[in-house]
């Protein structure tokens, strides 16, 4: 089941275009991230201060620009209500796209990349303008650390897709997918590094989340190589870890796509 | 009348219940998501020892009245959040039909009976807050800690109903409302003294959250405001709530006079 550069390109460009007719709903979340920016700024500076400078070698500057980079990243990444293949699978109109001659998993992909290219230029762009304006906003001091941060966004983007598009699958079996969904963007927002830096919790737990879970891979592991925590070393190691998990939940995707579609039963008919 | 309201809501708790694993994922989740906000203030002071002048135990009481403030208007009306699907698919015409109070209805419509959780567990964590620091207990403090997380909702609710009637202006506006009932919460979590600048003066005195839990905590507490507010102002919550609720009611019924239906 191939799928030519062409097509895909095309999908992706329609997903850009999909997305960029939101523009009430777009405009809407722009303003909402960037109030949450604010209020997560404040607090984490006041954390900072109460540290004496510095909590857990995130000093002031650095905690801005991973909150702001983060509150922008948000509807790049999409940590938050995709249900698109869900929905389907409960009226049933994923059977259309089973029957077509191209695995859904990478229709889906291409209109999600082209998503999260428009995204990148109107809810991250924004967010982020907003906190270099109001705050004192660290710069990387190493050429680099920029390519790796692109390099780092799109693989967080690849990590997020695999994530939602298995608790969509969950609706083959579920059917109502609500709860599970609930359930998954509650551990997205907590374990990524959006609520805190997922530096601040005790070391075994930091631990877990990096090794065990996809999470950190989708937020937390750009804004660390952005704001160069530890050295060029430590960046290349949450590069691979990224990698390591797009494999993982690609492979996981296409694993439980298949059992799905055994399961599949057609509502309504 | 009353009859009325019960059917709808027995139907919406019974069509809730029918898919019986996402209906307890839902749940654990809702209980999860307010433990949330606690485990975050629990987590900063494993960072730090002071947040905005205040103590871990200072700050948790805070959180809590917070939570429980939040939990309480959350229950009676978070669903107006729906507001704008009930607009964008022609239902609320269905709502405005009926013999019975369009904003009644709605709040009735998607209760949700799990969020009745978030209101003991917010009891619990408050509970435990107030235990962890000295409180000298007299009838003024007795009297604020009961009449605080009422009003309080009070005041969360109007930001839900002000907030959910945008969308009779702008249908799509999303999660613009987010920011000030979300948004809200998490500031009432926090001392005010970490804020500044307008952000400060907008989210506590503007929009009267500096009166959900901050001020009446310096009063239980018997602190001073390190921004040097009088610890009267403690008392202020119903009042701010009653101001909070009449601009509401304004905002709503001038929406609903609005409406025009989307056609669809």
């Amino acid at each position: 089941m191939g799928l030519d550069v062409r097509a895909f390109l095309a999908l992706t460009s329609a997903g850009f275009r999909r997305w960029s007719t939101y523009r009430q709903a777009t405009a809407a979340a722009v303003f909402t991230n960037s109030v949450f920016g604010f209020l997560k700024t404040y607090v984490l500076l006041a954390v900072a201060l109460g540290a004496g400078g510095a909590a857990v070698g995130y000093d002031g500057p650095m905690l801005v620009s991973f909150v702001w980079l983060g509150q922008g990243l948000i509807g790049v990444v999409m940590l938050w209500g995709w249900t698109d293949l869900a929905d389907r699978v409960r009226t049933g109109d994923v059977v259309a796209d089973l029957l077509r001659p191209v695995n859904p998993l990478w229709t889906y992909l291409a209109a999600d990349l082209g998503r999260a290219g428009y995204a990148t230029l109107t809810r991250f762009l924004i967010p982020v303008a907003v906190g270099l304006v109001y705050f004192d906003f660290f710069l990387p001091t190493r050429p680099a650390s920029y390519a790796l941060f692109t390099v780092s966004v799109a693989l967080a983007v690849l990590v997020s897709f695999t994530f939602r598009y298995l608790v969509n699958l969950t609706a083959f079996w579920l059917l109502d997918v609500r709860g599970v969904m609930l359930l998954a963007q509650l551990m997205m927002g907590a374990l990524s590094g959006l609520y805190l830096p997922i530096r601040f919790l005790p070391d075994w737990c930091e631990n877990v989340l990096w090794y065990l879970t996809p999470f950190p891979s989708m937020l937390q592991a750009p804004l660390d190589i952005y704001v160069e925590y530890g050295g060029i070393g430590t960046q290349l190691a949450i590069v691979s870890g990224q990698l390591a998990w797009v494999v993982v939940g690609f492979t996981a995707c296409g694993w439980l796509q298949r059992r799905a579609a055994w399961k599949l039963v057609i509502q309504g008919g | 009348m009353l009859s009325a309201y019960t059917r709808l809501l027995v139907a919406q708790i019974r069509s809730q219940t029918q898919y019986r694993l996402s209906f307890l994922a839902d749940v654990v989740s809702t209980c999860l998501m307010s433990l949330l906000d606690i485990v975050a203030v629990l987590v900063l002071f494993r960072v730090t020892p002071a947040l905005g002048g205040f103590s871990g135990r200072q700050v948790l009481v805070m959180a809590a009245m917070a939570l429980l403030a939040f939990s309480l208007s959350d229950l009676l009306v978070g669903n107006v959040e729906r507001l704008r699907f009930y607009i964008r698919t022609g239902l609320f015409d269905v709502v405005l039909l009926r013999p019975l109070s369009a904003l009644g209805q709605l709040l009735v419509i998607d209760f949700a009976p799990r969020r009745t959780g978030r209101v003991v567990q917010a009891l619990v964590i408050l509970a435990v807050a107030l235990f962890l620091v000295d409180i000298d207990w007299s009838v003024a403090r007795v009297a604020i800690l009961v009449v605080t997380p009422l009003a309080g909702s009070l005041i969360f609710a109007s930001i839900f109903v002000a907030g959910a009637t945008v969308a009779f202006w702008w249908v799509e506006s999303g999660e613009l409302a987010n920011a000030f009932t979300y948004g809200g919460r998490d500031f009432t979590t926090y001392p005010v003294s970490v804020y500044s600048g307008w952000f400060r003066r907008l989210f506590a005195y503007g929009l009267g959250f500096a009166f959900v839990a901050y001020y009446p905590a310096l009063f239980l507490l018997d602190v001073p405001d390190p921004l040097g507010a009088p610890i009267w102002l403690g008392w202020g919550t119903p009042v701010v709530a009653l101001l909070a609720m009449t601009v509401a009611a304004c905002v709503w019924r001038t929406g609903v006079r609005h409406y025009r239906s989307t056609g669809s």
